[in-house]
């Protein structure tokens, strides 16, 4: 398969890139491991008249913890992500979100910021990072801006970010104490493979064996983006933790018909599954999820 | 436009001028006649086109010739040395792991990178590193077999 012909830039800095994309908007498009983008462009999805590639610029490349804060650079691969200690030791379903996308041969290629940047629904590393509460920088020509990913996603491929913006830098605060966080995904296969549900959830307990304080779930593939189950949420908040709870949160998402207000989880049929076993699956993915997270909050 | 990369593949150096739309495995294949490494389905989804890039596995057909400036290839011609084939490759003719043969180079390459990082996989460390590699002859526990005869 071909690639449609464009022009290639590749700025050697961040002000540059942004420099560039202020120039040519819409006409271009930001190209970091190409994972994506490539297959996009084979397919005849996708033509930009030009590819600003990023995935070179020394600064995007950062990988920067304090007890506080995680910043990552966009630009890091995901083999990368998933094999960092020092991510792993306080975030571990960001590793976990890493090690599930695609193939090693992906991984090494693919960025992080590339695979929140496409928003496919399925994608693997938002679920992890919208449990954590994310934020991405987007930085322009004059001036940057700080949207959290709750706010991101805007549709299948659509997101946040104009034209003339470059994702730059993505931000996690360091979980409070008495925290968990788990990532699992369901897909035929364990490699190369789109995911048929994919759960997120983070906790914090008051203190050890305490009430939950504060708890998100987020789901991916069952809505046109990844989305907070906050009905579920909300049930949590206040009570201790305990299966039976967890059994509960997830079927409050269950009880939530597609089109409510409200609706959590609108899963569609299609050739990965129907909706009604998306739905299921989304369920017993909550109730793990979550019961990993109260693990890892009560062992702190 | 045509654009001039440098590139050190396989320990030789090379200057080429590409378009800013062809691919790694385009280049290597059709520019400079290195027809070791296979092209599948293009898509990043097979594997057959697995080249070494600055010391990790890729797929070569998603990566853009001219984001391959200035690095450092290793493609499956360049697994043989003066002391004859790459252990890996010896492995595989010794267990069987060739069936029709599209696949393997791409999996001897995948396999030699996880051997240079890790000395003695364990099966699923195997497995795991070779899941981007698809055979649609299905003989994956023979190629699996091999690799571990190796790491041992």
């Amino acid at each position: 398969m071909l690639l449609p012909r464009f022009d290639f830039h590749e700025p050697a800095t961040l002000a540059e890139a942004c420099e560039m994309m202020a120039q040519y908007g819409a006409k271009a498009k930001v190209i970091a491991g190409g994972t994506d983008l490539m297959v996009n462009m084979k397919k005849k999805l996708l033509s930009p008249e030009r590819l600003v590639s990023i995935v070179r610029i020394p600064e995007l490349k950062k990988l920067d913890s304090s007890p506080a804060m995680l910043k990552l650079g966009p630009c890091l691969t995901i083999a990368t992500i998933a094999a960092s200690e020092e991510i792993g030791k306080t975030w571990g379903a960001i590793c976990a979100g890493a090690r599930a996308l695609g193939s090693p041969l992906v991984r090494n290629r693919a960025t992080v910021g590339g695979n929140i940047g496409t928003a496919r629904p399925a994608g693997d590393m938002p679920p992890s990072l919208m449990a954590y509460g994310a934020r991405v920088v987007l930085s322009k020509k004059s001036g940057q801006r700080v949207v959290s990913l709750d706010d991101f996603f805007r549709g299948p491929g659509l997101t946040e970010i104009a034209p003339d913006e470059v994702l730059s830098e993505i931000q996690v605060d360091a979980p409070p104490p008495y925290s968990g966080c788990s990532y699992m995904n369901l897909s035929l296969r364990s490699a190369c493979d789109c995911n048929i549900v994919n759960v997120a959830s983070f906790l914090t307990l008051e203190g050890p064996g305490g009430a939950i304080k504060s708890a998100r779930i987020v789901l991916g593939c069952v809505g046109p983006t990844h989305r907070r189950a906050v009905t579920a949420e909300k049930t949590l908040i206040g009570q201790k933790p305990s299966e039976a709870l967890f059994d509960k949160a997830a079927g409050v998402v269950a009880a939530c018909a597609p089109g409510a207000e409200t609706a959590d989880c609108i899963p569609i049929d299609d050739f990965r599954g129907s909706a009604e076993y998306k739905m299921d699956m989304a369920k017993l993915l909550i109730r793990r999820t979550l019961s990993a997270a109260m693990s890892q909050a009560m062992k702190q | 436009m045509a654009k001039l990369i440098h590139l050190r593949i396989n320990d030789t150096e090379y200057d080429v001028a590409v378009p800013p739309n062809e691919t790694l495995v385009d280049m290597l294949r059709y520019r400079l006649g290195l027809t070791g490494t296979k092209k599948g389905c293009g898509l990043g989804d097979c594997g057959s086109c697995t080249v070494i890039m600055d010391g990790n596995a890729v797929n070569s057909c998603l990566v853009l010739a001219v984001q391959a400036d200035g690095s450092q290839i290793t493609t499956a011609e360049g697994l043989e040395t003066d002391e004859g084939l790459h252990p890996v490759q010896k492995a595989f003719i010794e267990h069987g792991a060739v069936q029709c043969g599209f696949c393997t180079s791409g999996m001897i390459v995948s396999a030699k990178n996880l051997l240079d990082k890790n000395l003695n996989p364990t099966e699923a460390e195997i497995r795991t590193a070779l899941s981007g590699n698809l055979c649609r002859c299905t003989g994956y526990q023979k190629i699996v077999e091999a690799v571990q005869s190796v790491g041992k």
